[in-house]
């Protein structure tokens, strides 16, 4: 317990320290316009190619488990769409941003830690925790809004495909049921979740690298628990979140 | 001048540095010398603000370093350039950056000034067209060249170097001493160099500090060390079969 609080209190003494005046606003700027492509741009692919394939399993799920003839067929449709919605593209796609992005910001900061790459910035008068991290907090938190709605799109276009090239919904039907009873709410509902698991996985991440003590061993272990510890925490703050949204 | 009074340093208990208290000569190359884990690089680290020190005091001139907060120490900073054990240079800027960065950060210098001081300070470490190439496809000893240039560039009061000679064939480790000694006398810096190289204490110690578990045990120049009386600095000097059958011959 008392490991844990020391930890959390490491943990926020970081985050002081990241959220301090930077020293020069161009030099930033240009390490966040790099961390955005690095962090953000480089992580389309991935999430294209997630979401489009479990769009398509989802609609095709929830036809198999819709085969009746009470519901209406546009019904596929409308489960695809909150399902990507409500879940998929915020939740999920954080899970595995939080594998892709939070392994490589952990590692990053990790190995500047165990070659004294940090120490010389410290040496410079640079505030390295600064330097480092806020740039890839704001790339996080600035492109992940934008994964979510490409992966929102590109999910709902993969359970369009699916539907109608397997037959079990007709491309009518389909786009009537992500029509049907939409609530514009709930893109802001996935944005809120997506920022707030940006926040947390940048942040969590480049504190396991950042405290790094050791050589290449410690790093990988830093990068593991940094996922692990995203994960765990996306998901605990998905359940608070939803609960404080949607009740 | 650099002063260090009284410090203590412990790690989980283990005391590293106990009650040390040092002085080093302004403008000079001052060297620590001692075997591996003997406290060096902690007493080098603490100078500096790497490591907080649990007692005493570290003096910059007048100004007591280790009680100043982080942007307090930042003034100071600005004045020391620092060469660590694994060169630190940043593996995702190029030679050019990396000698860049601190003028970047800390001068409102236009671009083509700091070009001009980038290419001075290559050229001055004897690194040419490499400008353009990556931390890893350097060698060491242009590493570390590299790392000093860095170091340089924005004209430091005071030089810190961590084993600058680890992992250096010894032509190159004579030539690496040779520019740390020649920078030091031409832009009058204070030097400080860790170092466990017998070779680098005959070449450039104009200062010599020993330090044994922590203690520093000797204090004096290169010239005074080969005819010391303090047994473990004399066993750390003579410890190598050549320097051995030197004293003999000498005796």
């Amino acid at each position: 317990m008392i490991k844990f609080l020391s930890q959390l209190g490491r943990y926020f003494l970081l985050l002081k320290k990241v959220f301090s005046r930077p020293e020069k606003a161009s030099v930033y700027y240009k390490q966040t316009m790099h961390e955005l492509i690095y962090l953000g741009l480089n992580s389309i692919g991935i999430v294209t190619i997630v979401s489009f394939f479990m769009g398509a399993v989802i609609t095709l799920q929830t036809a198999y488990n819709t085969e009746n003839p009470i519901y209406p067929t546009y019904l596929i449709g409308l489960g695809t769409r909150d399902s990507i919605l409500l879940e998929f593209s915020s939740t999920i796609v954080a899970l595995i941003l939080a594998g892709k992005v939070g392994s490589s910001i952990a590692s990053e900061i990790g190995t500047m830690r165990v070659t004294e790459q940090i120490d010389a910035l410290e040496i410079m008068g640079v505030n390295s925790a600064s330097y480092l991290i806020l740039p890839k907090m704001i790339a996080t938190l600035v492109f992940n809004p934008f994964l979510t709605l490409i992966s929102i799109s590109v999910g709902i276009l993969g359970g369009w495909l699916a539907g109608t090239l397997s037959g079990v919904i007709t491309s009518e039907d389909f786009i009537y049921g992500i029509q049907y009873a939409f609530i514009p709410y709930y893109i802001i509902y996935s944005m809120i979740k997506t920022v707030v698991f940006a926040f947390i996985i940048s942040s969590v991440s480049a504190f396991h690298g950042y405290y790094v003590d050791g050589g290449s061993l410690e790093v990988g272990r830093a990068s593991t628990k940094a996922v692990v510890h995203s994960s765990v925490l996306i998901l605990l703050f998905n359940v608070i979140l939803t609960q404080l949204l949607l009740s | 001048m650099i002063r260090v009074n009284n410090i203590d340093k412990s790690f989980d208990h283990k005391k590293v540095l106990d009650n040390v208290s040092v002085s080093f000569e302004p403008g000079k190359t001052n060297l620590i010398i001692g075997r591996s884990g003997s406290g060096k690089t902690v007493l080098l680290k603490s100078i500096v603000g790497l490591h907080d020190v649990d007692s005493g005091e570290i003096w910059f001139e007048n100004v007591l370093f280790n009680k100043l907060d982080f942007e307090e120490r930042k003034e100071i900073r600005k004045e020391m350039g620092m060469l660590f054990q694994g060169s630190a240079l940043f593996d995702s800027l190029t030679v050019e950056q990396n000698v860049r960065f601190p003028l970047d950060m800390f001068t409102k210098k236009s671009l083509e000034e700091k070009t001009e001081r980038v290419n001075f300070c290559l050229t001055r470490v004897n690194i040419i067209n490499a400008n353009k190439l990556y931390p890893s496809e350097l060698s060491g000893g242009m590493k570390k060249r590299v790392a000093i240039a860095r170091a340089i560039s924005l004209n430091p009061k005071y030089l810190f170097c961590d084993e600058p000679n680890s992992g250096l064939d010894p032509l190159t480790a004579i030539l690496i001493d040779e520019l740390i000694k020649e920078l030091t006398e031409e832009y009058s810096m204070t030097t400080i160099v860790n170092t466990h190289d017998m070779n680098s204490v005959m070449e450039i110690g104009e200062k010599v500090v020993f330090i044994n578990e922590g203690i520093i045990c000797w204090e004096g120049n290169k010239n005074e060390i080969l005819n010391s009386d303090c047994r473990i600095l004399n066993d750390f000097v003579f410890a190598n079969a050549l320097a051995k059958q030197l004293k003999n011959s000498v005796q």
